[in-house]
C-alpha cells in the first residue's frame, strides 16, 4: 500500500467526533472540489469554504466608485477579470463598460506602466483588489512609477489580509474546528502567522499545497491534532513555504501600505485587516471614501463566506443564482465558494 | 511592400494581389477560370460549412491563419461524415498589412489545402482602414459519405475517444501573447485522414465534434444534451502534453476549456473502439488517441477524479481566451 492509499484508507474509516475543517483560500477550494476530496473522507469529516477570495469580501462602494469613475472623460479602469461581473449598489464595471465606460482587463498591475507610458494623456485606475499575495504587485508598480515619475497612474484600493478575518471566524463561528491554511499567502507571510494563532486559539492550523494528495495529507494531520486534542501550526508545504515567509514582499508592500479597520462584504469590520496607501502615497489614491456595503436581497453570501451555510445550502443556488446571472459575489469569481460548487460540483448528477 | 486602400479598389492593384499571391497559391483548373462564381460538380448529398478567423498573432508556432482557416472547415465538414471537396476564402486585410505577410499566410493555406485534399475554388478581398490586421473566412462544401453522424447520435455504451492532447493551440496562442519562451506548438491540423480510416474499415461513427474554442468539457456537454445522455470520463485517461500540463499549473488554466485546432472526438459503439483507437493512432495526428470515457444512461457529463472521486465538468462560463481562432 502506498502512503497516499494509508492516508486515504484512514480519512475513508475515520470514526472518531465530528470535524469541521475551514479551508481559507478559494483556490484550495476549488482543489478540494475538482480532485474530489470530499467523497474520498469519512462523513464525519466537513471541508468548509471560508473568506478566502478577494473579491468576494470586497464592498459594494468600491465597486460604485470604479462605475462612477469609469464614466470619466480620459479616465481608464484597469481591472482583474474576476471583479468585472461583480455588481455594486447597482451596476457592475461589465455594465458600465456596455454603457460606454472604459475598462481594460490586465493580467498583472505592471501592464499599467507600458499603458499609463503610451496614452499619457489618460489617468488610469488600477482596481487594486487581494490579499498579501496580489499586495506586492501594487507596491512594485508604484515603485516602478515614482521611479520611472509616471504620473497617471492612481489605484483605488480594497486590499486586505487574511490572519484577522481568521481571528474574526475563531470569534465568531463557533462550529469550526481546525483550518486549512492558504499555501499561497503563507508563502508572503511564513508560517509564524499561523502559528500565531494556533496558540491563540488553540485550534489545529495545517499549511499545504494544492493538489489532491497534499490536501489529504493535510486533512489527516489535522484529524491527528483533534484525536490527540493538540492545537499546533504544521507547514506541510515547507517546498516554498518558510517560517519567516517572504521578506522582500513584506517590505515592499510595508513601504507602501498601513494596515486600516476594513469593511469586508457581507462580515463587517474587521480591525487592521484592510491596508491602505501610506499618507506620504495618499496622493495616488483614487479617491477612496468611506466604505459600505449592500447585499442583494435573499442573497446568503454573507453566511457563505463565513462559512456558515455551505454554497449548496442557499436558497438561490443554481436557480436564480448561477455564472451567468451572479446575485452575489461569490458566484461570480472564480475564487468564489458558490461558482466553484456550481461547477465542480455534484450539482444534478445522475449515479 | 505594404497594403494600402488603393490595394481594394477592384482595379490594377486589386488583380496584383490576386495574381501575384493568391491564384499563385491556391492555383486549380476551377478557380483559374477567374469567373464570379466557380460551378462544381458533386456526389448527391453535401455537407456546408463556413467560419471566420480573427487570431491573434497571425503567425505562431506550428501554424498561421492561414492553415487555420483551412483545417477549420475542413475539420467541421468531416464532423458531418463529409469528404472535404472545395473552399471558398474571403480576406479582410487592414491597411498597413504587408504583401510578404498575405504571402505567406496564402502559401501555407495553399499548403494545407493541399494536404487536406480540398481545392480552393472561390475568393474575395476587401482593404479595410486599420493597422495591418488580416482576417478570413472560409465556406466548403463536402460530399456526405458517412450516414447518420450527429452530436445526437451518442448510444448508451459507446466508447467516447479523443484524437489527441488537449489545449495545445490555446496554450501556444496564450504563450505568445504573453511572451513565454516554450517549445508547445499549436495543433492546427486538418483530419482528413483519421476520419477517412474508420470509414474506410467501416467502423461505425456514432458522434464526432472537433475540439476547438470551449474545449473539451464544453464539447462533451453539447453532445450529452444533444443525446440525451450521461458522459462519464475518466481524468487519468485524458491526453495532455506534459509541456501544456505545466504552463496550466503556473497559470492557473484547466486543459478541459482549452481549444484545440487539430483535434476531434469520435463517439463509436464499444464493440468497435479498440479497433477504432488502433486506426486513429496509425494515421496522421493521431497517434496520441485515448478512449476517456463512455456514454450512460442519463444527464450531464462526469469525471472520475485521479484521487477517484467523482465530479461534474460543465460548459465554459466566460470568454474563455478571445481571439483564439
Amino acid at each position: 500500500m502506498t502512503t497516499l492509499e494509508k492516508i486515504m484508507e484512514q480519512l475513508k474509516h475515520y470514526d472518531g467526533p465530528p470535524i469541521q475543517i475551514m479551508e481559507v483560500c478559494g483556490t484550495h477550494t476549488s482543489a478540494i472540489l475538482k480532485t474530489g476530496v470530499k467523497d474520498l473522507v469519512s462523513d464525519r469529516i466537513k471541508l468548509i469554504s471560508g473568506p478566502g477570495c478577494p473579491v468576494c469580501v470586497t464592498p459594494a462602494s468600491f465597486v460604485d466608485r470604479l462605475v462612477s469613475l469609469s464614466l470619466q472623460p480620459n479616465t481608464c479602469i484597469l481591472s482583474f477579470g474576476d471583479m468585472m461581473k461583480v455588481t455594486g449598489t447597482e451596476a457592475s464595471l461589465t455594465g458600465a463598460k456596455a454603457k460606454g465606460g472604459h475598462v481594460s482587463l490586465i493580467h498583472s498591475p505592471l501592464q499599467a506602466i507600458k499603458l499609463a507610458e503610451e496614452n499619457p494623456d489618460i489617468q488610469y485606475i488600477i482596481a487594486a483588489v487581494g490579499f498579501e499575495t496580489t499586495t506586492p504587485s501594487y507596491a512594485l508598480l508604484i515603485d516602478s512609477m515614482v521611479k520611472n515619475n509616471i504620473k497617471n497612474i492612481k489605484l483605488l484600493t480594497s486590499l486586505k489580509t487574511i490572519s484577522p478575518a481568521i481571528g474574526f471566524v475563531c470569534e465568531n463561528v463557533n462550529d469550526i474546528d481546525a483550518f486549512l491554511c492558504p499555501g499561497h499567502v503563507s508563502v508572503i507571510v511564513g508560517s509564524k502567522s499561523f502559528e500565531h494563532l494556533a496558540e491563540l486559539y488553540h485550534k489545529p492550523f495545517v499549511i499545504a499545497g494544492f493538489d489532491g494528495p497534499q490536501i489529504l495529507a493535510a486533512v489527516l494531520a489535522i484529524v491527528y491534532q483533534i484525536c490527540d486534542k493538540k492545537g499546533e501550526m504544521k507547514n506541510l508545504y515547507k517546498s516554498v513555504v518558510s517560517y519567516d515567509g517572504n521578506p522582500a514582499a513584506q517590505n515592499i508592500t510595508q513601504r507602501y501600505f498601513t494596515p486600516y479597520d476594513a469593511l469586508w462584504r457581507g462580515i463587517g469590520v474587521i480591525g487592521g485587516s484592510g491596508l491602505r496607501l501610506r499618507d506620504e502615497y495618499a496622493f495616488l489614491d483614487a479617491g477612496t471614501e468611506e466604505e459600505y456595503d449592500r447585499q442583494a436581497a435573499g442573497c446568503s453570501c454573507s453566511d457563505i463566506i463565513l462559512g456558515k451555510l455551505s454554497p449548496e445550502e442557499c436558497p438561490l443556488f443554481g436557480g436564480v443564482c448561477t455564472p451567468l446571472s451572479p446575485v452575489g459575489p461569490c458566484m461570480v469569481s472564480a475564487e468564489g465558494a458558490c461558482g466553484i460548487y456550481y461547477r465542480f460540483g455534484k450539482r444534478g448528477m445522475t449515479s | 511592400m505594404i497594403i494600402d486602400m488603393q490595394y481594394g479598389s477592384g482595379g490594377k492593384e486589386t488583380g496584383t494581389l490576386i495574381g501575384d499571391i493568391f491564384l499563385k497559391h491556391f492555383s486549380n483548373s476551377i478557380l483559374n477560370k477567374l469567373e464570379d462564381a466557380a460551378t462544381l460538380s458533386t456526389s448527391g448529398k453535401i455537407a456546408f460549412t463556413t467560419d471566420s478567423f480573427v487570431v491573434t498573432p497571425l503567425f505562431f508556432k506550428g501554424g498561421d491563419i492561414g492553415r487555420l482557416a483551412v483545417c477549420g472547415t475542413v475539420n467541421d465538414l468531416l464532423t458531418a461524415g463529409a469528404v472535404p471537396r472545395y473552399i471558398s476564402t474571403g480576406f479582410i486585410i487592414e491597411e498597413g498589412a504587408d504583401t510578404e505577410q498575405l504571402e505567406a499566410i496564402a502559401a501555407s493555406m495553399g499548403r494545407t489545402a493541399k494536404e487536406a485534399k480540398v481545392q480552393i475554388v472561390a475568393g474575395d478581398t476587401k482593404v479595410i482602414e486599420g493597422n495591418g490586421g488580416i482576417y478570413i473566412n472560409t465556406a466548403g462544401i463536402g460530399d456526405i459519405i458517412g450516414k447518420g453522424v450527429s452530436i445526437s447520435g451518442c448510444k448508451e455504451g459507446d466508447a467516447v475517444i479523443v484524437t489527441g492532447t488537449l489545449g495545445d493551440h490555446h496554450a501556444c496562442i496564450l504563450s505568445a501573447r504573453m511572451g513565454l519562451e516554450n517549445p508547445i506548438e499549436s495543433d492546427a491540423a486538418p483530419l482528413v485522414s483519421i476520419v477517412h480510416s474508420l470509414y474506410q474499415n467501416s467502423i461505425s461513427i456514432h458522434a464526432m465534434r472537433d475540439v476547438t474554442r470551449g474545449g473539451l468539457a464544453t464539447i462533451l456537454n453539447e453532445i450529452a444534451v444533444s443525446s440525451g445522455k450521461r458522459i462519464d470520463i475518466d481524468e487519468s485517461a485524458l491526453p495532455v502534453d506534459p509541456t501544456v500540463q505545466s504552463l496550466c499549473g503556473i497559470l492557473g488554466l484547466d486543459p478541459l476549456y482549452m481549444g484545440n485546432e487539430g483535434k476531434m472526438l469520435i463517439v463509436v459503439p464499444s464493440s468497435q473502439a479498440e479497433t477504432a483507437l488502433k486506426l486513429i493512432r496509425k494515421a496522421k495526428y493521431g497517434k496520441c488517441a485515448t478512449i476517456i470515457g463512455t456514454v450512460k444512461e442519463g444527464n450531464g457529463v462526469t469525471l472520475k477524479t485521479l484521487l477517484g472521486g467523482k465530479r461534474i465538468v460543465d460548459v465554459l462560463y466566460g470568454e474563455g481566451l478571445p481571439r483564439i481562432c
